[in-house]
């Protein structure tokens, strides 16, 4: 399957969690946030909300700012 | 007078220091880590952006431990309320605190606040339950509108973001003081450790600045400034000031002069 993430299109393996993305990526759970589709998903609900084609994703987290 | 007698409360939290420091534009992840530590700060704020997905380059939070800190994330690059709402949820999600610097920019050049915009997501968000804190133009009409909808403190701008012209009016800021009953922090426009005594010594209940301290020659001894700044200004508004008069008052007695 083809998702967007951060804006950018990549290939997926069909059925891939977003808790699985984010160890993919390399991503620790704390001080992220997650976004599919403009709606925020609780990270509780990171193993069990599985991708689907065409999902757009935003993976967030802090940086310098005033 | 000081000390524990003069704690600043925001949204039922406690702070000791009344200068809030962005993180924002420094040379380095040490140097904010540093200059923030001088500064004293407790309450510090953060941008929301993506995650860089090539996990070789650090972040922000490496280098400070979020448990010493206030995080407040900001709202910063929003233009309508709808991203400014959208930002605050996903920050709310990734630092798990309901505070948010909730800020709605009317446009490029100038940064002021669209206040249209920062009213109407101001209400969506304390309905939500965020502890919102906005960045708006130094107008009480709007900040009464601001402390109304429930918002945990208003903070007025001085001058424009990151322009260090100081506090370009000081009456608007005084009626502000005198006519909201929540917080109100100067937000934006500080350049010097005057400009920061100067809005305490106005009754502000504290100053949140980012470029005075990066931008400064020595970000580190300007972060050591302002943290001073702010506590002169804080006593000297305390104290209360002697009137201001045309002419001389001698300081030393007319009694047993001699000459």
């Amino acid at each position: 399957m083809q998702i967007v993430l951060n804006g950018e299109k990549t290939e997926q393996k069909d059925g891939l969690s977003i808790a699985g993305l984010l160890t993919q990526l390399g991503i620790g759970l704390e001080r992220v946030a997650v976004e599919v589709n403009l709606d925020i998903v609780p990270k509780a609900s990171y193993d069990t909300h599985l991708l689907s084609d065409g999902d757009r994703i935003e993976i967030v987290h802090f940086v310098g700012g005033g | 007078m000081t000390g524990n007698s003069d704690k600043l409360i925001i949204g039922g939290r406690e702070f000791s220091s009344r200068l809030m420091v962005g993180t924002g534009k420094y040379a380095s992840f040490e140097q904010t880590a540093r200059a923030l530590e001088i500064s004293g700060a407790e309450i510090i704020t953060v941008a929301v952006r993506r995650v860089n997905l090539d996990r070789s380059k650090e972040s922000l939070l490496d280098y400070i431990d979020p448990k010493k800190y206030t995080l407040l994330p900001n709202t910063a690059g929003c233009y309508t309320a709808e991203d400014a709402i959208r930002t605050c949820r996903l920050a709310r999600e990734a630092g798990m605190s309901d505070f948010v610097k909730l800020e709605v920019l009317g446009d490029e050049k100038t940064l002021f606040p669209d206040n249209e915009e920062l009213l109407k997501a101001a209400k969506v968000l304390v309905a939500e339950g965020f502890t919102v804190l906005p960045y708006c133009s130094d107008d009480v009409i709007l900040c009464k509108k601001l402390e109304d909808i429930g918002c945990a403190a208003v903070m007025p701008l001085g001058a424009p973001i990151g322009s260090g012209l100081g506090i370009r009016n000081p009456y608007n800021i005084k009626i502000i003081l005198e006519n909201v009953k929540v917080p109100v922090i100067v937000d934006a426009g500080v350049g010097s450790a005057s400009d920061a005594a100067i809005a305490m010594e106005l009754g502000c209940d504290g100053v949140l600045m980012n470029t005075a301290i990066a931008g400064a020659q020595d970000p580190i001894a300007m972060a050591e400034a302002m943290k001073l700044a702010v506590i002169a200004g804080r006593l000297s508004y305390k104290a209360g000031r002697i009137p201001r008069k045309l002419y001389a008052n001698a300081s030393s007695p007319l009694d047993g002069l001699f000459l």
